[in-house]
């Protein structure tokens, strides 16, 4: 798009054309006040606060578009007028509980009235009565509500479930006879409001949704609040602190918002996590999961000594997992270095094995998508993840391009979901055969490729082959008809009928047989019958490409192969691709450890259980900070290294004190910053100058990006081989929707205990009842286990979840892959 | 305009200057000032005051504390006082804060949760004493005319935390019912022409 200057208020801005004025203004610090509008949201004119005047007309700047040229007036008398109208309407009936409202001076009702001044009133309407709703973590005050519906957009637009809608309020009609006194828009915007609330959009009673909690982060007042905050402690009260969500690699930034426990208790608590809501959104493991703390009294010097000891005598190995900082797993690595022990890391060491295999075909170290380019694309293609329990940021992301891109995608996965369907109906979801990852790589290649190596290209031409097809074929004929017809003779003035030959155009069905080209690989990846037809509506227009992967293909017995087709499509297609690292700093750990296939004798497990453990769970030998008592620097899936700080203090030892002990040298964790692997694409930064903010443009000022670095590729690849089929029942392995790891579990509001996690198509199939008790065995393993319904969940594929550490359900996996077979029986 | 004003400088609009008598200038003066003095008896009339002071009865200045104490002014600010309603005896607080907020000692704190009722409800209240400094702010900013200074200027206790916690500070109820809440006329107060601030709002009903 060509770059335009807009002035506004006098001021040139230069900008995109077609910007939306609201965001080119707040890009260049001129304030215009808008209570509704969310950035990378449709403008929802709600609110009409955003009320400008461009080249002397009346305009919203939520949704006009910039032109070269375009002269913005942002404030004069007429819409201050306005805009003073409107501010007393949304004020009628508001119920003056300021004092006790949760927003507690967060509030932009409360900001636009005092900067509005809005000192009287000189509106009335008689009220509706208006309960409170409890929508379990959620808390609906509607008597509250002004009805911007940024809830609703952002359910629609950014997190794609729709859960929410504005339904009838009942309340009186606005006085017509106000309609010469009142301002225009405010006159509109009233009416307006007193015809709608905010409702489920389902029609039920409770929300029945993921219950992410996006729409109480964006609530511009105090009607939507998280029910476990509700009345706790005034805003102003609590101390913001800036970290990365420590749940999954999509590290968002949020605040943890910490006060002391009580008068009693002077220790420091953590009361919500809260985001910068207009940039980056967060998913519920991120929003509630956040009192996973590790508390301890003092430093535990017997249990110290004893790691040190064994440390220094026995352990050969030490494994662990990817919910660490960079910092620590340099420590780790340094640690190898020194003393030569064996580093395990399972998800990491695929990830890393996958990531190497993609470099030798893309000729790139790294992926070279993120999650704005899926949001900036509008053809997205999600394959080998449970996209919304994976990573529900990259869910969002992909429904926010089909929302805003007029966007459209294609979802691969065996698991079927009924969120992911109702992103758009420009989404198809194809339930494809556990195995069939392979082909799929394949056929994105064979669609989508160009000037691909000609082994591939002739590879792929095995699979097409041409077919007779009838189909039947509109005719288009030209035939020629006598009609009779009856004339008035002029003069004799008597009626005739004449015989008149017409032509006329008829249209006709006609069976044809025409040649078409058939694709094999359509077969393999289970297909559609009509998807070349849908393929083509889809594409319609369609200029930028993302391709998220994710951790199915990592474990998956071909994923060498795979990832090597994905280095090809990234480098012979217009798709930007995205990995998805499976934990939080898995693409850090990857890069920074040399990790070992295979452990030794006797091991230390960090998190994780060993022959001798520190954990951060509380459960180990020598307890460890948590993430949200560390400070440090994560890598995300957007191959940036984000910064997070230390929420709560920690009174115990940490990785660092046992690194010293052991004869490296540093003061603090984060000395370990500016050492991270240059060549790996960090930078050398001290962790004190890195970022973590985003500015008014929404430009992202976190730490920095990893630094890309051009390969050597050869662009050799496997044929397809087939995989063994699962037969009897499948079973994936995956974790429900806001859980990712213990940690997620230690939190209070999403603390449960695992189950198996099936459909209703599961449970019809197998006439078995949410709640039931199960038997899984196979030949390597069985457990006993209760069964729990998953709404979102499609089809007959069970899945089995590894947060909660009284189940061991890895021993069915015993080969990695996400994905085995088993049987399931009712037990009693 | 003047200037005149800006000429005087020796002297504050106002003030009246004593004329004293003029210094001795040299010795002999000096000599029959002190003769002067002496010889008037002035020392005698003081004396003599004192005597009188002396032997009249119930005639002492000194306050018998703590068997009697001083008056103190309505709006003098000693020890904090939580109020209730009159009407429903409930607790005037509403725990929006603001003293929390406002308090330049950062002395206070109080904790509040939802209650049964769906109301906000405060748990807990406290002032740390050892830290007030009595600037009647948290008075002042009370939108509820709920946190009140009190009289009660004693407060020698062997705990260092008490006077300071909600149940200390809160009406008890029985004095409550006799009718023995007095409300603080001092920081807070609303003025006696509150009322003429008010601007009307419509009502549709």
């Amino acid at each position: 798009m060509s770059e335009v200057i807009v002035n506004i208020n006098g001021k040139e801005c230069k900008a995109k054309e077609g910007e939306y004025i609201l965001n080119i203004a707040r890009a260049n610090d001129i304030f215009i006040p808008a209570l509704c509008y969310l950035t990378n949201c449709s403008p929802t004119l709600a609110c009409r606060l955003c009320l400008v005047e461009i080249d002397g007309k009346r305009a919203y700047s939520c949704n006009a578009k910039a032109k070269d040229g375009m002269n913005v007036i942002t404030d004069n008398e007429e819409i201050q007028k306005e805009r003073r109208a409107i501010m007393e309407i949304y004020d009628l009936n508001h119920p003056l509980e300021c004092g006790v409202c949760d927003q507690s001076g967060e509030c932009e009702l409360q900001n636009y009235t005092l900067e509005m001044g809005v000192d009287s009133q000189s509106y009335c309407i008689k009220d509706v009565h208006r309960p409170a709703r409890h929508w379990g973590r959620i808390h609906y005050d509607p008597s509250l509500c002004i009805v911007c519906e940024r809830c609703v957009t952002v359910c629609k637009d950014m997190i794609g479930e729709a859960a929410l809608k504005t339904v009838p309020r009942g309340g009186d009609l606005v006085d017509k006879e106000l309609k010469d006194t009142t301002p225009k828009d405010a006159y509109a915007m009233w009416n307006k409001l007193q015809k709608s609330i905010i409702g489920i959009a389902s029609g039920e009673e409770s929300l029945d949704c993921t219950q992410c909690g996006e729409c109480t982060a964006v609530c511009p007042v105090g009607a939507l609040v998280g029910t476990n905050f509700q009345y706790k402690s005034n805003a102003w009260e609590l101390k913001k602190i800036p970290a990365s969500n420590p749940h999954s690699s999509d590290c968002s930034l949020l605040y943890y918002d910490v006060k002391h426990t009580s008068i009693k208790d002077s220790q420091e608590k953590i009361y919500r996590v809260n985001s910068d809501f207009n940039y980056a959104p967060l998913h519920a493991a991120a929003r509630y999961g956040y009192d996973f703390e590790n508390v301890v009294e003092k430093k535990d010097e017997i249990a110290f000594a004893k790691v040190i000891d064994a440390l220094q005598t026995k352990v050969d190995t030490i494994k662990f997992n990817s919910f660490i900082t960079n910092e620590e797993a340099l420590i780790l690595q340094k640690l190898k270095e020194k003393y030569g022990y064996k580093l395990v890391n399972e998800d990491a060491y695929a990830f890393g094995e996958f990531l190497n295999s993609f470099s030798q075909t893309s000729g790139t170290s790294l992926y070279n998508g993120d999650l704005k380019k899926v949001r900036d694309s509008n053809f997205v293609i999600s394959f080998g993840t449970h996209l919304k329990n994976d990573s529900p940021n990259s869910g969002y992301a992909l429904n926010n391009a089909l929302a805003m891109n007029k966007g459209a995608g294609l979802y691969f996965h065996p698991l079927g979901d009924k969120v992911v369907q109702n992103y758009s109906k420009n989404i198809t979801q194809i339930s494809h055969k556990v195995g069939a990852e392979e082909a799929i790589a394949y056929l994105i290649l064979d669609l989508f490729g160009k000037d691909l190596p000609l082994h591939v290209s002739e590879y792929l031409q095995t699979f097409h082959s041409t077919v007779k097809k009838t189909v039947k074929q509109e005719v288009k004929e030209t035939i020629k008809e006598i009609v009779k017809k009856v004339v008035v003779d002029e003069e004799s003035k008597e009626e005739k009928e004449i015989e008149e030959e017409v032509s006329k155009v008829v249209s006709k069905m006609v069976d044809k047989e025409i040649e078409v080209d058939q694709n094999a690989l359509f077969q393999i990846a289970g297909l559609p019958e009509d998807f070349q037809e849908i393929l083509e509506k889809y594409l319609d227009k369609k200029d930028t490409f993302s391709l998220i992967g994710g951790e199915d293909l990592y474990t998956h017995p071909r994923s060498q192969n795979i990832a090597k087709l994905l280095g090809l499509i990234q480098k012979h297609t217009d798709f930007s691709v995205l990995l998805i690292p499976s934990k939080t700093n898995t693409l850090g750990v990857s890069l920074i450890c040399d990790l070992d296939a295979q452990g030794g004798k006797y091991t230390l497990g960090y998190n994780e259980k060993a022959d001798i453990t520190l954990s951060a769970l509380g459960n180990g030998d020598l307890d460890m900070p948590a993430l949200n008592q560390q400070e440090g620097t994560f890598t995300s899936m957007n191959k940036r290294v984000v910064p997070t700080n230390v929420a709560l203090s920690f009174k115990g030892y940490c990785l660092n004190d046992i690194a010293n002990a052991l004869g490296l040298e540093a003061e603090f964790t984060i000395d370990y910053t500016k050492e991270l692997p240059t060549d790996k694409g960090f930078e050398q930064k001290e962790f004190d100058s890195l970022e973590n903010e985003f500015d008014n443009s929404g430009n992202e000022n976190r730490g920095y990006s990893l630094h890309v670095k051009d390969t050597t590729s050869d662009e050799v690849v496997e044929n397809i081989e087939t995989v063994d089929v699962l037969d009897g029942d499948i079973i994936y392995l995956s974790n429900p929707v806001h859980q990712f790891s213990p940690f997620t579990n230690k939190a209070h509001q999403l603390n449960e205990a695992g189950a198996l996690y099936v459909s209703t198509e599961f449970l019809e199939a197998k006439g078995l009842n949410a709640g039931d008790m199960v038997k899984i065995y196979n030949q390597n393993a069985s457990l006993v286990v209760a069964i729990k319904l998953d709404q979102m969940l499609e089809g007959k594929i069970a899945y089995l979840p590894t947060f909660d550490t009284k189940l061991d359900v890895k021993q069915f996996f015993a080969d990695g892959f996400r994905f085995a077979s088993v049987s399931i029986e009712g037990a009693k | 305009m003047s200037l005149e004003q800006f000429k005087k400088r020796d002297a504050t609009p106002g003030y009246i200057y004593f004329q004293a008598e003029e210094k001795p200038k040299n010795a002999w003066e000096a000599f029959k000032r002190v003769v002067r003095i002496s010889i008037k008896g002035e020392l005698f009339v003081g004396l003599w005051i004192v005597l009188r002071e002396m032997i009249t009865k119930g005639n002492s200045h000194t306050v018998q504390y703590p068997a009697e104490k001083l008056p103190i002014g309505p709006r003098y600010r000693a020890i904090h006082k939580l109020l209730r309603l009159l009407e429903s005896e409930n607790e005037r607080c509403i725990g929006c804060g603001l003293c929390e907020k406002i308090c330049i000692a950062n002395c206070i704190r109080m904790d509040t949760r939802l209650d049964e009722n769906g109301r906000k409800q405060i748990t807990e209240y406290s002032i740390n004493f050892g830290r007030c400094i009595f600037c009647g702010y948290c008075a002042e900013v009370c939108p509820e005319l709920a946190i009140v200074h009190s009289g009660d200027y004693e407060n020698a206790s062997e705990q260092r935390a008490h006077y300071g916690l909600k149940e200390d500070m809160l009406t008890p109820l029985d004095t409550f019912r006799a009718k023995e809440q007095k409300e603080f006329p001092g920081f807070g107060a609303l003025s006696e022409n509150a009322d003429s601030f008010v601007k009307k709002t419509p009502l549709a009903y």
